[in-house]
């Protein structure tokens, strides 16, 4: 079982603190939600975790080892980042585009082993995306390239997935599948932290949530612990809609408050 | 690299055809004559036509490479060797080892003033960018130090009391293959080798920067160390191409553009396709100026701009299209 954690971190810009002493933490085989209003710090935490981007204070550690003492390769072997909105330079395919997961456990500009190719491929049907192969990057719709950057994540074979808002731009439909897939990864021993804006699907998808507001944890836990009245007000200062569905609770943003 | 046969198959015959054009045109017999074993076409041969093809399939090369390289760091398509700001200080090295006189006390202080400026522009650049490690930040910074070069160059020429000596370096400024030795190509050889190799050597890391920093980062991709390659590999080959042949413009820009279709966008295996592939166009153009031949000759640096300007703004134009 692999952990990565972020210990109190701390990350100021100019007189804002940005991250203000936060903790974190995912295990192989579970979904945390990172939920928060806009600002809050989510991204930023996302990139400190990835090794993206150098902290004032506190401390990475994956399988309580400093990440900064693993090399970059093999950091980049068992943790994964797909930043949001991720745009490509070039008009390169589908395929090629998955394939670019490889690089860190590639030897060079060799040609692809098999089994490259074979997570390649796994990747791609994972992610409802074989059928797209040959295409180019830039004919696809907004939902489409989403699916194809986690399909490069996934190609790599992590052990940690961290994704900034991966289902921002899908239709409903694509939105369940891919929260689905996160569900069905952790339960192959993969540990996923997502960024999610949608309340409803932060509750029925994610084991554990954190809610992110002003560069600190409010509240850490299961869905019911932190999606209470109180945190939604304090955070997003919203009433939510509460129901239940086949055994499960939901949660609905339902009214501003003043 | 489908392509790769048949862009080598036009390298040889480019090769064959550049060592059978004259000054003024189309003139084999040269060949005929060395291949026989006379004096006079030997020595024009290994004296004449041979420095100007190796020049051009070196200088070809360096500057597709070049570019290619610089199109996949800055994830543009629009940049090119001339836009790091070496070629700009090369030339303005240039001008300074003829302004004082080291290029008249060393037969070759002209060529090596151009690599002295270059290695200085990209100290510049290496200091900036460790303050600010984001590619733009480095791709601004080589537009003003571009900017900076021309003005000191034209400083140079505005004040110089010997228009005799003005006319010399506009003219070396312009670019040309011409009345250079076998020499030149020495000089330049150890430098376009070395440099070519880093640049060859920032392929893995340039894949993975289709997708961005961050992406190519989490990728296992140290942007740093892929930036110290690029721009010095780019220094030393372009730097000393553009001291041995004064700036060729637009081969790096045209090059990489017309060829990334055929490796499927990949920018590694554009890399080496780029090599024959500039090789191939620098021929071209060379022998065109000597084909159009006139009194005066046309300078190979004039040619390709004519060629490469227009075509920077249909690039430019086609990019503003195809923007949201």
């Amino acid at each position: 079982m692999s952990r990565l954690a972020g210990n109190n971190l701390r990350l100021r810009r100019g007189a804002r603190a940005i991250l203000n002493g936060i903790d974190m933490l995912v295990v192989t085989g579970e979904v945390v939600g990172l939920i928060g209003p806009n600002g809050a710090g989510k991204t930023t935490l996302l990139r400190a975790l990835a090794s993206l981007l150098p902290v004032d204070a506190g401390s990475v550690t994956l399988d309580d080892a400093g990440v900064d003492t693993l090399s970059a390769t093999e950091r980049a072997r068992r943790i994964a980042y797909v930043e949001q909105s991720g745009t490509a330079a070039w008009p390169v395919s589908v395929v090629d585009l998955v394939g670019l997961g490889r690089l860190p456990h590639g030897r060079g500009l060799q040609r692809q082993s098999a089994a490259d190719d074979a997570a390649v491929l796994t990747a791609m049907r994972a992610t409802g995306t074989d059928a797209l192969a040959d295409r180019s990057i830039d004919t696809l719709s907004s939902g489409e390239r989403s699916r194809v950057l986690l399909a490069r994540a996934l190609a790599g074979r992590p052990e940690i997935l961290l994704l900034d808002e991966p289902v921002a731009a899908l239709d409903p439909a694509q939105q369940l599948a891919v929260m689905e897939l996160l569900q069905r990864l952790a339960g192959e021993g993969m540990g996923v932290i997502a960024v999610l804006h949608d309340l409803s699907l932060a509750s029925r998808f994610c084991h554990r949530l954190v809610l992110m507001h002003e560069g600190r944890v409010l509240a850490e836990g299961t869905p019911d612990a932190v999606l209470r009245d109180e945190h939604l007000a304090r955070a997003f200062a919203i009433q939510p809609l509460r129901g239940a569905a086949d055994g499960q609770a939901f949660v609905l943003p339902w009214r501003r408050l003043k | 690299m489908r392509a790769m046969p048949a862009l080598l198959l036009a390298c040889a015959a480019f090769s064959a055809l550049s060592l059978c054009m004259g000054p003024h045109g189309f003139a084999p017999g040269i060949v005929a004559q060395a291949l026989a074993g006379e004096e006079t076409g030997r020595l024009i041969l290994i004296e004449l036509r041979l420095p100007r093809l190796l020049l051009g399939l070196l200088v070809g090369g360096t500057l597709g490479l070049a570019g290619a390289t610089l199109q996949g760091l800055f994830r543009n398509p629009l940049a090119e060797p001339g836009v790091i700001g070496v070629s700009g200080c090369a030339a303005l090295g240039a001008v300074i080892a003829f302004y004082t006189g080291v290029s008249t006390m060393l037969p070759l202080g002209l060529p090596l003033g151009g690599v002295a400026g270059a290695l200085i522009a990209i100290m510049v650049l290496l200091a900036l960018a460790s303050r600010d490690p984001r590619i733009s930040t480095l791709l601004l910074a080589g537009v003003a130090l571009s900017a900076l070069a021309s003005a000191l160059t034209a400083l140079a020429l505005n004040l110089s009391p010997n228009p005799y000596a003005t006319v010399e370096v506009v003219f070396w400024l312009l670019g040309s293959l011409s009345d250079r030795s076998l020499e030149h190509v020495f000089l330049a050889l150890p430098f376009i080798l070395a440099g070519g190799a880093l640049m060859l050597a920032c392929g893995r890391g340039l894949e993975a920067l289709t997708l961005g920093e961050d992406t190519a980062r989490s990728l296992g991709i140290s942007i740093g160390r892929l930036r110290r390659l690029a721009v010095i590999g780019v220094a030393f080959a372009v730097g000393a191409s553009v001291a041995v042949t004064g700036a060729i413009g637009f081969v790096g820009l045209i090059v990489p553009h017309l060829l990334r279709p055929l490796v499927d966008h990949r920018p590694a295996p554009l890399l080496l396709i780029s090599i024959p592939g500039g090789a191939c166009l620098t021929l071209a153009a060379d022998i065109a100026v000597r084909l159009i031949g006139g009194e005066v000759e046309l300078r190979l640096g004039v040619a390709t701009a004519l060629i490469g300007a227009p075509f920077f703004l249909y690039l430019v134009l086609n990019l503003a299209r195809r923007a949201p």
